[in-house]
Formats: structure tokens, C-alpha cells, sequence
């Protein structure tokens, strides 16, 4: 069942860039690309719990600021070592200029 | 006080006792910079990385074509110094760096760049990359990180004898022969997953290939020229790796959680610089490892007021290392302290730490 959640307003992101969002005890990572799509996961990466929001992001990857470990932030697939377990990903929407992630 | 001898060992006691203290994959002090300011630092280009990449080999070849040309005469012997340092102590930054990610923006790059300067710094990709990643969650934790290279009271001989590899590389031969097998020691089961240990073997048995070709080139021509420009010059070319690397962390705080109190940033030259690609900013690589190379001198400026003051040179942290070597010899307790500035956030202890004087 759909638990939509409104994150923040979209222009609170920079374009190819993440924000930190918590909500009811758990951290998500909400994601702008540089096409001006939207995307979320969970906000710590899968290797040593580090927040993704803090990370570097670019064609579509976030790397995790402590060790590099790279994620696809559209799929929440896992591109390599360190990182190795995949991320959780929530669907998103945009309404009225503000950010939702379905946590349901 | 009594001197107390610690296990770095990662399968001891004080491996155990950095978990329960919570040091272990604890949080870290970070300096305060705006965001937007860290994206521009952070962005990442292949151009340096190329025309440094580029730079590199051709130095390589023609220190190593000279040395060849010279071989059997005196004068080979500035050549091969050269090429040695090029080889055996370059390929430490390269491979740190494209190990990162960092070096160029292109992933392929990093990775081949990577497995070339692994193979000439006798690191096995595999197993450096993880216990890497251990040394960035853990830096300094005794019992946590397997990079200590001046445990207390340090090997002083052990250290002198790595200034051409004899230590570390026999060491690392003896590693790979066994991971030709199939198997790892114990410690490197703590801290390389399952499913990455495939990898280590094949390197492993690729590696060992590589050797035997080069051995048999020697037995073939009845000379010692092949083994001198692959394979050892990761020995006789490795001092200045240590020279460099022992400025990052020896003689400093262990089981802090700020990087400002257990890393050095150096001033160098340019040609050092080259040489070791920036890695001489090493307090702020430990803090912002996302930020490459290049980037590195633009975010020392950004943080300097919040950091300990940088060392002027590596004749400046030597006479700081040197002194604290020979002190911890004999009391293992004691450690450098650095002063923060007096405008710099403070370092919050999260954990009791090993006492300073």
C-alpha cells in the first residue's frame, strides 16, 4: 500500500546533486539529476552506514564520501567495491514544486 | 607510567576493545564547508590524471630505455636510480589514487592504471583495496587498521629494511604464493567479503605468470636486465614510498576519531608532488577522500584555519618523526600531539585515547 511522504520543496536540491531526508527514525538520500529527474533511496550506504548525502554525485552514480563505493542512484545497484550490496530505492513523485517518496 | 604494548593484529584484543569502546566505523570530525563548495572540489576530470599519467611514462621509459642502453657500465646506475624511484615509489600514489577513484573521472582509467601500479608497488589490488577501505573507516584504531606502518614501540630495523621493500615485499611474495593456492591469512579474512576473494586468486596466479616470464628472460639471455626493469625495482626503487609515506601518520595520536590529530599535511616541491601526487595533503585527503588529486592544494586553502599547522617541508616532519620514533622505542605510550589553531573547532573525544604526556 502507497505511503507517500512529502521529502522537501524540488528546488531545494541543486541540479546533479542529494539531500538528506528523515522521517519516522530512518535517513533517505533524495536525488536530482542533471535532466531535472527524481530519485530516492536509503540514505546510508550498504558497506559502513556513512550518509550518502554527503557524497559526490555524477552521471547518474553516488559515491560514497567515506570509501568511494558507488552506487546507481536511479536502480540503487551496487557498481563495485567496496560497496556490494545493492540500495533500497523508493518510488518519487514532484506535485505542486514538492518532493514525495512512497515509503509503503 | 607502565608501558603498554598493543596488539595491531586484527584478530586481538585490542581489535575487540575498539569495538566496545566505539571506535570502531565511528563518526570522524569533518571541517564545516559549504556544500556547493565541496561539489566543486569534488568534480572530477580525466585531464590531470592523463597528462600526469602520460608524464609518468614516458619518464619511465626513458630513465628505463637510458638504463638499458647503459647497462654493463656505471653509468646505468643514475638511470636505474631514477627508474626505481619512477616505479617502485611513484606507482604507491597512482595506485592509492586511481584505487580511490579518484585520478580520473573515466572508471576504466582508474581501474588499469590501478592494476599497473599495483603490480609495480607489490600491492595486491584486491587485498590493498579493502584493507584501504579498513585504514579510511578505521585510521590509526589499533587492532582495526592493517595500514599501521609505525606500530609502537616501532621496528625500527623492520622500517629501515623497508626502505628497499625487504621487509614488506618478501612479506608480500610469500602472500601471493599463497593466494595462488586459494587461500588468505587469517587477518585478510576479517576484512575482504567472500565473494570478492575470487579475484584476489586469479591476480595472484596472473602475477606469478608474470614473474616466471620474467625469471625465464633472464635464464634465457643469461642476463639480469629484464628482472631489473620489471620486478625489482619495486625493491631497489621503494625508499623514497617510505621516505614519503611515513610523513602521513608515524609518531602521531591512535584511537582519535579527528584526522587533524592523527595525519600530517606536508609542504612540497612540485617535482614531489609529481612524484606522490598530492598525497602530502594527507589530513585533508583523510577527511574529504572524495576530493582527487588535483583538487587537494584548493581544499588545504579552504580548511587551513581549521587544521594544525602543515609542516614546511619533509626535512621539517622528519625532525619531528625521527625524534618520536626513537621516543616511542622506548615508551610506547607517548605520541606527538598536534595543536589545534586557536579559532579551529575543537576536537570532541568521543573515546578514551592512549594517554600523551
Amino acid at each position: 500500500m502507497s505511503q507517500w511522504i512529502q521529502a522537501c520543496r524540488a528546488d531545494a536540491i541543486d541540479p546533479e546533486d542529494v539531500m538528506r531526508f528523515d522521517h519516522g527514525g530512518r535517513t533517505f538520500a533524495i536525488y536530482r539529476s542533471a535532466d531535472d529527474s527524481y530519485y530516492a533511496t536509503d540514505g546510508l550506504c550498504t558497506h559502513e552506514q556513512v550518509h550518502l548525502a554527503e557524497g559526490f554525485i555524477m552521471d547518474g552514480i553516488i559515491e560514497c564520501p567515506m570509501h568511494n563505493g558507488r552506487f546507481d542512484y536511479r536502480t540503487g545497484e551496487a557498481k563495485g567495491a567496496p560497496v556490494c550490496v545493492d540500495l533500497k530505492t523508493y518510488p518519487v513523485k514532484v506535485e505542486a514544486g514538492m518532493v514525495f517518496i512512497d515509503l509503503g | 607510567m607502565p608501558i603498554v604494548r598493543r596488539d595491531y593484529s586484527l584478530t586481538g584484543q585490542d581489535g575487540r576493545l575498539a569495538v566496545e569502546k566505539g571506535l570502531a566505523g565511528a563518526e570522524w570530525y569533518r571541517s564545516a564547508l559549504p556544500r556547493k563548495r565541496l561539489k566543486e572540489l569534488m568534480q572530477r576530470r580525466d585531464g590531470p590524471a592523463i597528462r600526469d599519467t602520460l608524464l609518468w611514462f614516458v619518464a619511465l621509459g626513458a630513465t628505463g630505455g637510458l638504463a638499458w642502453h647503459f647497462w654493463g657500465s656505471w653509468w646505468a646506475v643514475p638511470f636505474f636510480a631514477a627508474y626505481g624511484v619512477l616505479y617502485g615509489s611513484a606507482s604507491d600514489s597512482r595506485w592509492h589514487e586511481c584505487g580511490h577513484g579518484t585520478a580520473f573521472r573515466t572508471r576504466w582509467m582508474n581501474d588499469a592504471v590501478y592494476q599497473l601500479a599495483c603490480f609495480m608497488v607489490l600491492r595486491e589490488p584486491t587485498v590493498w583495496r579493502w584493507s584501504h577501505t579498513r585504514h579510511h573507516t578505521d585510521t590509526l584504531i589499533v587492532g582495526r587498521d592493517p595500514e599501521i606502518a609505525a606500530q609502537r614501540p616501532p621496528n625500527i630495523v623492520g622500517l629501515l629494511l623497508n626502505l628497499f621493500a625487504i621487509k614488506s615485499g618478501l612479506a608480500t611474495l610469500k602472500k601471493v604464493l599463497l593466494h595462488t593456492t586459494g587461500r588468505l591469512e587469517a587477518e585478510e579474512a576479517t576484512y575482504i567479503p567472500e565473494a570478492e576473494r575470487g579475484r584476489v586468486y586469479r591476480v595472484a596466479r596472473v602475477w606469478v605468470l608474470v614473474y616466471a616470464a620474467v625469471i625465464a628472460a633472464c635464464v634465457y639471455w643469461g642476463t639480469l636486465l629484464p628482472a631489473m626493469l620489471v620486478g625489482l625495482p619495486s625493491f631497489y626503487g621503494a625508499w623514497l614510498l617510505l621516505v614519503f609515506g611515513l610523513t602521513q601518520h608515524a609518531g602521531l595520536a591512535e584511537d582519535v576519531l579527528d584526522h587533524r590529530l592523527n595525519c600530517r599535511t606536508v609542504y612540497m616541491n612540485p617535482l614531489f608532488r609529481f612524484l606522490y601526487l598530492n598525497m602530502n595533503y594527507h589530513v585533508e585527503h583523510h577527511m574529504f577522500p572524495m576530493v582527487p588529486y588535483h583538487a587537494l592544494p584548493a581544499l588545504h586553502a579552504d580548511m587551513k584555519a581549521d587544521t594544525p599547522p602543515p609542516y614546511p617541508g619533509v626535512c621539517a616532519a622528519y625532525r619531528e618523526i625521527i625524534p618520536a620514533l626513537l621516543r616511542q622505542a622506548k615508551d610506547p605510550n607517548w605520541f606527538v600531539q598536534r595543536n589545534l589553531p586557536a579559532d579551529a573547532k575543537p576536537f570532541v573525544a568521543r573515546a578514551s585515547a592512549v594517554p600523551a604526556e
